[in-house]
């Protein structure tokens, strides 16, 4: 059974056939984006004199530089405020069995279920208000308290499998509760830290929906809209579109193919709870 | 002995353990987000819901159930309900019978494993829209997909696959099962690597053929990963929005629209908010009966494996 076999090789091919299948849609963005536009040829022919000027027109003319800034700054700080706001909550709520503490995890939860749609247009005028329409700090706000559910249960969880006596002993020292939790649990949380990182991150970065909600008409863009705007106006010049849409997964993939093992157990152990 | 250090003597262990119990202010912080961005705007929608309020003009009436019932004659509103459901059960089907056969796949001794692993799953990182909009070239009627049919001589099989009313519902299952099969593939491969080697070792000793083997030792040891498989995809699916969004606009005509494209469409385009958010709150009661019942009896089920 632990050898390599006939059969095995068989195998071996099926699955590797079936990841070049999986895979060929990737060659056919990378082929049509170095082609030029006035080479009409079949999109699976082998681009023949490969140009890189769609990625120099597609980068001026996107604004995606601005964007990946606006996309890095969003994630960055709403990420940054969840995960601390939520192991924070996540300290009393999984330590303390009384009903508040019980009642108020229960209540959470609910944010599970809540689909984002019935809060997004209620919101909107609060944004209105508030005078953030148009602008990225109205996607931080949102992002802040909408992923507060997920990571809040994730850190719940975690925290409920780990022993508290670190935390009496810590206590009998003399430390107040505030340290207890910088210095004693914060560090024992690292692991789930990654996965809602992770999985926050990936989810916000490529979030679409609220800032088509938030920034339309405003100057600020985020990857995701900033793509929609370009393909409105380039819909037909695929050689183009293809060229942005190639910048915009380029950072993706690096930090996917740099961080992989931390990235795919984050999202397959991140959610057994 | 006086008072005070007779009542110190006899202080209970829990209350005791109670000094070092965190403060309960601790939650204020996120209580105050999630309240604030989800919990007040959501009650708030589901009280539009019952109003003719147009998002823009300060004052509305309220309409009782009139939104909703206008929903019940509104075919592009039930059409809508039906590709929501439709949609979300044919992305759980497929993408974790795709995403089974996968990790059964790479949960072997194939040498490439590793690299298909990393591979396979990179689809589901890279932003939704991103592959609709390539998708949305790919399926065109001069995309790559016809290009590739009528190289492999299949030409007849040639569609306009987004363009397409009876098709284009289809396609864009197909796109999200592209984009996420590697992901069910994931967690099912974390399952299958949580069983021990011996059980499947001794069953096969025993004489049990691969059929069931799977059956009876590996279905029942994946049902927690079966379980989170289930609820995202399902989930995932009757919330859909940017792939539609991007592949289809909802089209042709309403061919694709979702109730998230809807919400969108009805609210932005139309100026229909009050009737926008009662769709909002039908897709709450979707989600909220799908989950707990799924949940109810995965939950029996996983009890019954184990």
């Amino acid at each position: 059974m632990n050898r390599y076999r006939r059969r095995t090789l068989v195998l071996e091919l099926v699955m590797v056939a079936v990841a070049a299948v999986i895979g060929f849609p990737v060659y056919v963005l990378i082929n049509l984006a170095v082609r030029a536009p006035s080479d009409t040829g079949s999109p699976i022919r082998p681009t023949t004199s490969p140009t890189l000027s769609n990625f120099t027109d597609a980068w001026q003319q996107a604004g995606l530089g601005g964007a990946l800034i606006n996309s890095t700054l969003v994630t960055a700080v709403s990420v940054a405020v969840v995960l601390a706001v939520s192991s924070l909550a996540a300290y009393p709520l999984a330590r303390i069995t009384a009903a508040w503490s019980k009642g108020t995890f229960l209540l959470v939860m609910l944010g599970l279920v809540l689909p984002f749609q019935l809060a997004a247009l209620p919101l909107y005028q609060t944004m209105r208000d508030l005078g953030l329409l148009g602008s990225i700090w109205a996607l931080v706000l949102f992002y802040a308290g909408l992923q507060v559910p997920f990571t809040t249960f994730l850190y719940v969880g975690f925290l409920r499998s780990l022993p508290h006596e670190f935390e009496d002993a810590a206590a009998i020292d003399g430390c107040t509760p505030v340290q207890v939790f910088r210095y004693v649990v914060l560090p024992m949380l690292k692991p789930v830290t990654v996965t809602a990182l992770v999985l926050n991150a990936v989810a916000v970065w490529n979030d679409f929906f609220t800032p088509l909600l938030y920034l339309s008409g405003g100057t600020q863009q985020t990857v995701p809209v900033a793509l929609a705007g370009f393909f409105g106006q380039y819909v037909s010049d695929w050689n183009l579109v293809f060229a942005a849409l190639l910048i915009s997964i380029i950072p993706v993939l690096a930090v996917y193919f740099a961080l992989q093992r931390s990235i795919i157990n984050g999202f397959a152990g991140g959610l057994k709870g | 002995m006086t008072l005070t250090e007779k009542a110190a003597e006899h202080v209970p262990r829990s209350a005791r353990r109670r000094r070092t119990d965190p403060p309960w202010w601790f939650v204020l912080p996120a209580i105050a987000l999630f309240a604030y961005v989800v919990l007040l705007p959501s009650g708030r929608g589901v009280y539009f819901a019952f109003t003719d309020w147009d998002g823009l003009s300060p004052d509305w009436s309220f309409v009782g159930l009139d939104n909703f019932s206008a929903m019940l004659d509104d075919p592009d509103a039930l059409q809508a309900i039906r590709h929501t459901l439709l949609i979300a059960v044919a992305i759980t089907v497929i993408q974790n019978g795709v995403g089974l056969l996968l990790a059964l796949g790479v949960n072997t001794m194939i040498k490439s494993r590793n690299v298909l692993r990393v591979f396979l799953f990179a689809p589901a990182v890279v932003t939704p829209i991103v592959t609709a909009y390539l998708w949305r070239n790919l399926l065109g009627p001069d995309g790559a997909v016809n290009s590739l049919l009528a190289v492999v001589g299949l030409g007849s099989w040639q569609q306009d696959w987004l363009g397409d009313p009876q098709l284009a519902l289809w396609s864009v299952v197909a796109v999200i099962v592209w984009q996420f099969a590697g992901y069910s593939m994931v967690i099912f491969l974390a399952g299958l690597q949580s069983i021990p080697k011996e059980i499947y070792e001794a069953a096969a000793m025993d004489g049990a053929g691969p059929v069931r083997r799977f059956w009876w030792i590996v279905r029942p040891l994946l049902a927690p990963a079966i379980t989170i498989n289930l609820m995202l995809s399902i989930i995932g699916g009757i919330k859909l929005f940017d792939q539609v969004y991007a592949l289809t606009g909802g089209g042709p005509g309403h061919a694709t629209d979702t109730i998230s494209t809807l919400i969108y469409k009805d609210a932005f385009t139309l100026g229909e908010f009050g009737y926008s958010i009662a769709l909002a709150v039908v897709l709450t009661i979707i989600v909220a009966i799908v989950s707990s019942g799924q949940y109810l009896v995965l939950a029996r089920n996983e009890r019954a494996a184990s």
